[in-house]
């Protein structure tokens, strides 16, 4: 399992044997390269994420003599970001990647980048050219620091290898914190010299000065909060990705029940409400449900938790829930007020907000009117007729052995119980998941939502594999994104990966081309995928298994066949009906959430 | 509305390139920028004046508040306070004019700190409008060269910024 396993040894004691005194206690003297083993051993690391070069090889080899955390080699270093941050996404704990410098450095960004964008707890090790090299141009270097800068958490360039045990303990408190996100740690080459020795000493307690993240809520707003949830007549409850970051699913869940009220999720928050349960509307925004959009426009109080208003949930702002009083709650105070303003912002960790609500929700429920009860029933009674739109029907000609994008998800949805963890890609197949596979628990659905970056799917579904190696994972994707990191097959394959990949090949950019036959009078300017790779030659040619279904009537049979094959890489390449769209989808420029496209040529 | 932010920054390397590339990723203008370590001399102080309205400046302080190495903040247009800043400038003065730019002078209190046969050199330190003032009064002679240190300021009375 381990490649190159060793016993551990123990640099210091064995191979240099030096230790000195401070203050009575004796501290073991390390080489940079082992201080930072050491350190990310302390912070329980068990897997790294890496591609070794130049300016890391103190460090490789530091690795190479140890067998406590786990090496993974990507082929390409934004597979290496994607896989630390699905790993994250999956299990909550940090994903930490380890490159080179310049172009290993500047490959991470992309990951970098969608971490940032959907809070993802990462910690990024970086090497960076011999200090005295610094702002030379020498080979190889890049500013990391400055190119990470606006979609980092925080970043450190170390300075000294002393340095290096305070800024990795500082680098997961802060990953793993308050709102988390990416950290980067920019390490010189000389840093960690071998033959260059620092005490080390891991710090146990941190205190940060300028860094306090929110926990409790302010009571006497809660207070404020509870009381408008008890006064409202059409009540809406709006979550999004920091029920799923903040673990609060649970609570949330019995806090919705108790109250009764509708939910929605957004595209990062869905699995945070179980979207099985009747009180669930589907997915809100560009592409949410007719039910869910209209319940948010008619809605006279909104309460949005751990979502941050994003332009693909409010479409025009001006118009945005326009009847509503809005409270906000989350653990960043700068996305409250940012897009909307709220009546009642609450800062603070949701899942404390929500324990401290739950409380008092108790108390006050049995004091709820007759009166009030009815206003919910009617509240309900309308949404009910916007569900019974049904605007998730898939338009499917009988007889036709075409097979819709919808279709596929469906069959996965059935085939896996609804029970896989899948992630997806970015485009309209990632729009089919979330509509088409109802998620009904927390960090089952990875994706990409704030930055939208193709290439996600795959190396995230790597990076939970590799977190839940005995776990159904599949990776939903599509011809054009599933080639934006196609390498990683490679990795797949040396470390027996067994991902399933549905591509839902449509031989063409879906999204972009569905915005081009709606807005751009079907010119579809470079939106389609000429020389198409024959895929299932290209995992044979990794040791993988390819299937080809064109017919729906194989649908169910490949699917079926390929989720049996539990140890092996299974790639299935659906070829569905090139011209669907993504419905509903919400009138732009200048619409409300309640003006949608239904199917094509048909708007409310 | 103009607005004067002073912030409390962990005096360490890359800290002030956070506080500027956020004003620049978030397209919100910077007008003048001050810095230097304080007493403590693991702190800087940061002072900044800003154009903006009142939805944007809380975001502004919001985000800066949110970057790791900011310690404390406060916007000092919140309430009364004291701006000041120091401008230096270089006037071709010869002739009669000399003694014309240096009435002036004494009448904006500024001091003369540098003198040639050609030009003076004068320090003047007041609000941003005095100094606008001065350049304006001081606008028949030639002005050679101008540098302003930007706003520095504090609250009044026994409000104060530390930790």
């Amino acid at each position: 399992m381990f490649e190159n396993a060793r016993p551990y040894r123990d640099t210091v004691k064995v191979k240099l044997g030096k230790s000195v005194k401070t203050r009575g206690i004796e501290v073991e003297m390390l080489s940079g390269a082992d201080i930072l083993v050491r350190s990310l051993q302390e912070e329980n690391v068990e897997h790294i994420f890496g591609y070794p070069g130049g300016a890391v090889l103190h460090i490789y080899d530091a690795l190479f003599k140890q067998n406590s955390i786990r090496h993974l080699l990507v082929r390409h270093e934004q597979a290496a970001t994607h896989m630390a941050d699905g790993y994250a996404r999956a299990t909550g704990k940090p994903g930490v990647v380890l490159v080179t410098s310049g172009p290993g450095a500047t490959n991470a960004i992309t990951g970098i980048a969608t971490a940032y964008m959907d809070s993802i707890p990462i910690v990024v090790i970086s090497g960076q050219v011999q200090s005295h090299l610094i702002g030379t141009d020498s080979f190889q270097e890049t500013d990391m620091v400055g190119i990470s800068r606006p979609i980092v958490k925080h970043s450190f360039l170390i300075k000294s290898a002393t340095d290096i045990p305070l800024a990795i303990r500082k680098a997961f408190y802060l990953a793993t914190s308050g709102r988390p996100g990416p950290v980067v740690v920019d390490i010189p080459k000389d840093m960690t010299n071998p033959t260059d020795l620092a005490p080390f000493q891991y710090p146990k307690e941190l205190s940060m000065r300028s860094y306090n993240p929110a926990s409790r809520g302010h009571t006497g707003q809660i207070k404020k909060a509870v009381s408008m949830l008890m006064q409202a007549e059409r009540p809406m409850i709006y979550t999004g990705g920091g029920i799923i970051q903040g673990n609060s699913s649970e609570v949330l869940t019995r806090m919705t029940r108790l109250l009764g009220f509708p939910i929605t999720n957004t595209l990062m928050g869905l699995g945070g409400y179980p979207a099985s349960d009747r009180q669930f509307l589907g997915m809100l925004g560009m592409h949410g449900t007719f039910e869910a959009n209209n319940a948010m426009h008619h809605c006279d109080l909104l309460l949005a938790i751990g979502a941050r208003f994003d332009d693909r949930v409010t479409s025009t702002v001006s118009r945005f829930c326009p009847y509503a009083k809005i409270i906000h709650i989350d653990v960043d105070p700068t996305v409250i007020s940012k897009n909307v303003v709220a009546h009642v912002p609450i800062v603070g960790s949701v899942n404390q907000v929500l324990e401290q609500m739950l409380v008092l929700i108790e108390q006050e429920l049995p004091g709820r009117t007759e009166k009030q009860e009815k206003m919910l029933s009617a509240w309900w009674e309308q949404i009910e007729g916007w569900r019974g739109q049904d605007c998730l029907r898939v338009n499917t000609s009988h007889g036709s052995k075409v097979i819709k994008p919808q279709q596929v998800i469906q069959a996965l949805y059935r085939h896996t119980n609804g029970e896989a963890t899948v992630t997806s890609d970015v485009g309209q197949h990632q729009m089919f998941v979330a509509l088409y596979y109802p998620f009904d628990k927390p960090r089952k659905w990875i994706n990409s939502g704030g930055l939208g970056t193709m290439g996600f799917g795959l190396p995230a579904a790597m990076g939970i594999q590799i977190a839940r190696p005995d776990e159904l994972v599949v990776c939903v994707t599509g011809e054009g994104s599933i080639q934006m990191n196609i390498q990683e097959l490679s990795t797949c394959a040396q470390y027996g990966l067994p991902i399933k990949i549905i591509n839902v090949n449509n031989r063409a950019l879906g999204m972009v081309k569905q915005w081009q036959d709606m807005q751009y009078e079907g010119r579809h300017s470079h939106s389609y995928m000429d020389s198409l790779p024959d895929f299932v030659q290209l995992v044979e040619s990794y040791n993988h298994v390819g299937f080809k279904v064109t017919d729906i009537d194989e649908l169910d049979s490949v699917l079926e066949e390929a989720l049996s094959l539990k140890d092996k890489l299974v790639f299935v390449d659906v070829l569905v009906d090139p011209d669907e769209h993504v419905y509903p989808m919400l009138v732009s420029p200048n619409g409300s959430l309640r003006d949608m496209w239904l199917k094509k040529g048909v708007r409310t | 509305m103009r607005r004067i932010i002073s912030l409390l920054l962990e005096n360490e390397a890359g800290a002030l390139s956070r506080v500027i590339g956020l004003f620049a990723q978030r397209n919100y203008n910077i007008e003048t920028l001050t810095v230097a370590p304080t007493d403590d001399a693991t702190l800087s102080r940061l002072t900044l004046t800003t154009v903006a309205g009142d939805d944007q400046i809380e975001q502004i302080t919001k985000q800066l508040n949110k970057l790791i190495e900011v310690v404390k903040l406060i916007d000092l247009t919140d309430g009364e306070h004291i701006e000041r800043e120091l401008m230096l400038i270089k006037v071709k003065s010869s002739g009669a004019q000399r003694a014309e730019i240096k009435r002036t002078s004494d009448i904006f209190r500024a001091q003369i700190v540098d003198v040639t046969p050609n030009a003076y050199t004068i320090q003047l330190t007041g609000t941003s409008e005095k100094l606008d003032a001065f350049i304006r009064a001081i606008s028949g002679s030639t002005v050679l060269e101008v540098v302003r240190s930007g706003v520095s300021g504090l609250a009044r009375g026994e409000k104060v910024l530390t930790l």
